[in-house]
């Protein structure tokens, strides 16, 4: 490859306010009766990115990346990609191509003429349909798997096959709904990084639909968090994880563990929590805005909490339970540990060192945090 | 421990059950073939039955096997009965051609409705099977002739101020032929078409191609072996049809099954219809084994 390594420096035309949209979604709805599967949707996506729509099944990402193909029409609402409006554009009119999740390859026709299928609607001429499918055919690493019938493939050389027709014919924003979701762990882990390699060599837009939040963080530019038809929230994998708006995307998004309580100090610089459920105080070193009284959560992810046998200096962040379960997964360990309160709290630390843990089942711990770790939300 | 009696003889459940479809082919179509295919090479008489038989006695006890090709000779030479072969492929392979035209739409429109619908459309395609097939061709002479409901209420619209002739003709006995095989197209192609994988139908569009386009790029190609195994199930039986052509076809319709039954009922002459009978077996069996082995493909693929 003519790609020297370096630092991949990733743009992030989000932040820039004047920076155009390349697709622009305006409060989109697409209902089934009564029933609102995507609903009054917003989104900007920019170009060169891959979006990633993430949620539970049921949640609309699907019916809105089959509004983007043109394979629903919206309830209401209005889709502009690139500038122009394609709400009602017919798919065979769309410059959108779409990645199937069974990825639809034609039984009856070979490897080469998948690929080139759509080339031949455009009336590209023969050879350099022959040649571009042969070019992407190489990309894929399919370059002798032409002649084969997809039946005579295996479900990697499938998708790549899918992946390929999808994007011979350059769209300006390729849907991929799924496209890791019938591979097998390890073939997905390494495919995620093919595919980032193939998006960022060829500058094509993507859209990524799905379920599985650990394959939304690799790939994803940005992701849009989406529950009961509703984007919940969009923004880089770091800020989906670290500062998740809501309790439901800080629990979606990653294990978490979450406090109920109350402000007991609320300073621009700090807010103390009292929370009965944890049966101390949560020390946050930034301050938030939340009307005084309302019940706040504090989220702090498992890995971020300390654990001792030993008591850690301080009040604030402190708290003294029992181990409940111990489950070994070779690089981590997660702790269950339950509070005098009868909260049970999931801990995980690293196995650093191959001596066996000192932390036994119903062994009395310390677990302590960072002030910095834990996020207030208030929905 | 004493055995049961049909295993000491060597006989198995197991057993039973495989010989059991092959005694049944034996008895109702190995044996029938054989005695039409001996009266086929026998020579006419006028007795009960009217053939002379195959093996003659002579006084020393020792048998004679008189094989007669003429009747199979007469088919080739006299030009009726290569005509009325040629014609009854001919009424055969139109009716399937119409069959497959009226039969597609309507087994693509079962297969593409709501599952609760579909029951009850693939039903209503059946249900004519209730009634015996003879009562049905009556049916369509009180429709077609010329005092008959069609005539009757075109005539009263005005729009033809006098009968048409539509009973005893080609047309009606097309119409009959297309009625009583329809069925036979729609359920093959319904069966390969609810399997077809729509979303197919989005990518192909997504790619480019507008939905008539679609159609003849992936699901008629894929529709393939279902096209094929209806045409067989109409061409097959309808090439040896005899009732549908003898009620509504009226005097000119030549075709092979009429032929048969004259020969067999009007001039007595069992041999030559029983020539008639094994050339029409033999011209059909590669279409049978063709249907065969698109049935194969078929389940092979599903």
């Amino acid at each position: 490859m003519s790609k020297t390594p370096g630092p991949v420096v990733k743009a992030s035309p989000w932040t820039d306010p004047g920076a155009q949209p390349y697709v622009r979604i305006e409060k989109l709805t697409k209902a089934f009766g009564d029933f609102k599967a995507v609903d009054e949707v917003s989104l900007n996506i920019y170009k060169g990115e891959i979006f990633c729509l993430l949620g539970a099944s049921g949640c609309g990402k699907t019916t809105l990346l089959r509004m983007l193909g043109g394979f629903e029409t919206p309830t209401s609402g209005r889709i502009f990609i690139d500038g122009e409006d394609m709400t009602g554009v017919p798919p065979y009119e769309r410059p959108v191509n779409m990645m199937f999740q069974s990825y639809a390859l034609f039984p009856h026709m070979t490897v080469e003429q998948n690929v080139a299928f759509g080339l031949k609607q455009d009336g590209i001429p023969k050879a350099e349909i022959r040649e571009r499918v042969a070019t992407m055919l190489d990309l894929v690493k399919l370059g002798e798997f032409g002649g084969r019938k997809p039946h005579q493939l295996s479900g990697g050389q499938r998708q790549r096959v899918a992946l390929a027709r999808s994007l011979v014919k350059r769209p300006k924003l390729l849907l991929l709904d799924e496209p890791l979701g019938a591979l097998d762990k390890k073939l997905r882990e390494h495919t995620q990084f093919e595919l980032i390699g193939l998006q960022d060599r060829l500058g094509v837009t993507f859209v990524v639909v799905t379920h599985d939040q650990e394959e939304a963080m690799t790939l994803a530019s940005r992701i849009g968090v989406m529950n009961h038809g509703e984007i919940v929230q969009s923004g880089t994998p770091t800020e989906i994880y670290e500062f998740p708006g809501s309790r439901f995307v800080a629990d979606f998004i990653g294990s978490v563990n979450i406090f109920e309580g109350k402000l007991i100090e609320d300073e621009p610089g700090y807010v103390r929590i009292g929370s009965p459920e944890l049966g101390g105080t949560i020390h946050v070193s930034h301050g938030i805005s939340a009307a005084p009284d309302i019940t706040v959560w504090a989220a702090v992810r498992p890995e971020k909490i300390l654990m001792s046998t030993q008591p850690p200096g301080g009040t604030d962040n402190i708290v003294r339970g029992e181990v409940q379960d111990i489950a070994y997964l070779g690089d981590l360990s997660i702790y269950l540990v339950r509070l005098p309160t009868g909260k049970v709290v999931r801990v995980t630390q690293p196995n650093t060192s191959r001596h066996a843990d000192p932390v036994t089942w119903e062994q009395q711990v310390y677990l302590s945090w960072d002030p910095s770790s834990p996020v207030v939300v208030t929905r | 421990m004493r055995q049961p009696a049909l295993a000491r003889l060597g006989i198995t459940g197991r057993g039973l059950v495989v010989i059991l479809p092959y005694v049944w082919l034996l008895l109702f179509f190995v044996v029938p073939f054989l005695i039409v295919l001996k009266i086929s090479f026998s020579d006419i008489d006028l007795a009960i039955p009217p053939y002379k038989p195959l093996v003659t006695w002579d006084a020393q006890n020792s048998p004679t096997i008189t094989l007669n090709f003429n009747n199979y000779g007469f088919l080739f030479t006299d030009p009726l009965y290569i005509k009325a072969f040629l014609n009854s492929m001919k009424v055969a392979f139109i009716s399937s051609l119409l069959c497959l035209a009226i039969g597609y739409p309507m087994a693509y429109g079962i297969a593409r409705s709501r599952p609760a619908v579909r029951n009850l459309l693939l039903m209503l395609v059946v249900l004519p099977f209730w009634t015996s097939l003879l009562l049905r061709v009556y049916a369509w002479i009180g429709l077609l002739k010329a005092n008959g409901v069609i005539n009757n209420v075109l005539l009263s619209l005005g729009l033809i101020h006098e009968p048409l002739t539509m009973l005893y003709t080609p047309f009606a006995m097309y119409v009959g032929i297309v009625y009583s095989y329809l069925p036979f197209m729609i359920l093959p192609l319904y069966s390969n078409l609810e399997k077809m994988d729509w979303q197919l139908i989005e990518a192909a569009q997504d790619l480019g191609c507008r939905p008539w386009k679609a159609f003849v790029a992936i699901t008629l190609p894929l529709s393939r072996n279902g096209i094929l195994a209806g045409s067989m199930l109409v061409f097959i039986p309808a090439v040896g049809e005899f009732v549908i052509p003898a009620l509504l076809g009226g005097p000119n319709a030549l075709m092979i099954g009429r032929i048969l039954w004259d020969e067999f009922f009007s001039n007595r002459a069992w041999p030559v219809a029983s020539a008639v009978a094994i050339v029409l077996l033999v011209l059909l069996v590669p279409f049978m084994m063709w249907y065969q082995s698109i049935q194969a493909r078929e389940s092979a693929a599903s």
